[in-house]
């Protein structure tokens, strides 16, 4: 195999995907909370933004990161100067990932927010408890289920990364190439066997997401 | 003998409460048909609804002042509510329901009380499986394990069956005199009204169109 070997592209595939999971969960679920609970100003701006990433091409999405966390980007400067380059590193990838599964999470979230009867919350309040336990004994556990599915998704998202993750992180054998860029790398270069290889990795690990995910919405 | 003074006006929508209580007793009871105001009235009292304007103080506690700009969070207000549709946190069992507003683990105290309501028997399941009554027993024991200053109960024992249901009175009626809880009663029943309140509130589309002696009043 001439790309890496499909062991190695699997695992880093898989691992980024995690890690983005990870990177997306904490703003993912805050976000979600803030749009399901509270009126702000801009709420409609922020939602608008958030969901970007779903209808605008991904290409489109991972230009934006290049030029908002490449050398000469408003984040990629600040980064240099402390000495940290994430563009076409594995870092990038995860970037990516996190940005284009992040709608997943928080749509699905919010509705499982919603979902919570705000009276359980109430009754939480006049038994004593403050925001931060209202939220982390009540409201959190009761929309776990939805969080859980959110996250699946998302990460679901991110194992399929293909656009975003071109333009930022590009291909790179051994470093940033993941299944779905592997696939289009290999093919590109006439590797069909490598391709197919890469093909049935993914179907494999799709596969296990969704049927996991799946098993998430029927068991109660 | 507690001092109420409720003086609120609240609209929401088409609905429109106004009550104006000034009153010296040791348990208040609301009663009235359904939709006028009942439970909207206790729900401002727990701190759970902010009403447009007025006054609201429980046994020398200011809780709410709309004049002074006061409002006491729901948290601070230190009732013990136990609302119509009793609202049992689904993901927790009784044990952790009954045990979730006290502020220290204390298995003597959750076992004196677990003894008075009958639902010993009942700590270690899950709310699933609960009967209605069993319900409003678990939801009471949760409100008296606060410890409150004051409790506000929604037909708490609707669906308690008659035998249990005179049992527990008797143990809110000795709470109210010998703890010193003073206590707001919403209720269908005369009975109820009549064993746990010394005044009675008649409310009626969102206004209170009697009050008095529950012995004179209720029949």
């Amino acid at each position: 195999m001439t790309g890496g070997s499909l062991w190695q592209i699997a695992s880093f595939t898989a691992l980024a995907a995690l890690a983005a999971t990870g990177m997306m969960l904490v703003p993912g679920v805050g976000l979600a909370w803030l749009l399901a609970r509270r009126r702000f100003p801009g709420k409609a701006l922020v939602e608008t933004l958030i969901s970007l990433p779903l209808v605008i091409p991904p290409v489109a999405t991972g230009l934006l990161l290049l030029w908002t966390f490449g050398r000469r980007g408003p984040v990629g400067v600040l980064l240099e100067r402390a000495g940290v380059e994430v563009m076409f590193t594995p870092a990038a990838v995860v970037l990516a990932m996190a940005v284009m599964g992040l709608p997943l999470l928080v749509r699905t979230a919010r509705a499982g927010f919603e979902q919570v009867t705000l009276r359980y919350e109430q009754m939480a309040e006049t038994l004593g408890a403050g925001p931060w336990r209202v939220f982390t004994t009540v409201t959190l556990p009761l929309a776990s289920r939805s969080i859980l599915a959110g996250a699946l998704l998302g990460f679901s998202r991110a194992l399929g990364e293909f656009g975003a993750t071109m333009v930022v992180a590009g291909s790179i054998p051994g470093r940033t190439r993941t299944l779905a860029v592997g696939i289009y790398s290999a093919t590109e270069a006439g590797h069909d066997g490598e391709a197919a290889a890469l093909l049935v990795v993914s179907v494999v690990i799709a596969f296990g997401a969704v049927l996991a995910s799946n098993r998430l919405a029927e068991v109660r | 003998m507690a001092r109420f003074e409720i003086s609120v006006a609240l609209t929401q929508g088409a609905f429109s409460l106004v009550v104006d209580v000034r009153v010296e007793c040791r348990a208040l009871a609301l009663v009235g048909p359904s939709g006028s105001g009942k439970t909207s009235l206790l729900e401002v009292l727990a701190g759970l609804r902010t009403p447009d304007s007025g006054r609201v103080v429980m046994d020398g506690d200011t809780l709410y002042d709309s004049a002074q700009g006061l409002n006491v969070p729901a948290r601070a207000r230190r009732v013990g509510l136990v609302p119509q549709d009793v609202l049992l946190f689904p993901h927790l069992g009784v044990r952790a329901n009954v045990t979730y507003g006290q502020a220290s683990p204390a298995p003597d105290e959750l076992m004196r009380v677990a003894r008075l309501l009958e639902i010993e028997p009942l700590l270690d399941r899950s709310v699933d499986g609960l009967s209605g009554g069993e319900r409003q027993r678990v939801a009471l024991a949760r409100a008296l394990l606060t410890g409150p200053r004051r409790l506000l109960l929604d037909e708490p024992l609707a669906a308690v069956d008659l035998a249990r249901r005179r049992r527990i009175v008797d143990a809110l009626v000795q709470l109210r005199d010998d703890g010193n809880v003073p206590m707001v009663y919403v209720t269908h029943t005369v009975e109820e009204a009549r064993a746990l309140a010394d005044h009675v509130l008649v409310i009626d589309q969102g206004r209170v169109v009697a009050e008095g002696d529950p012995a004179h009043l209720l029949w």
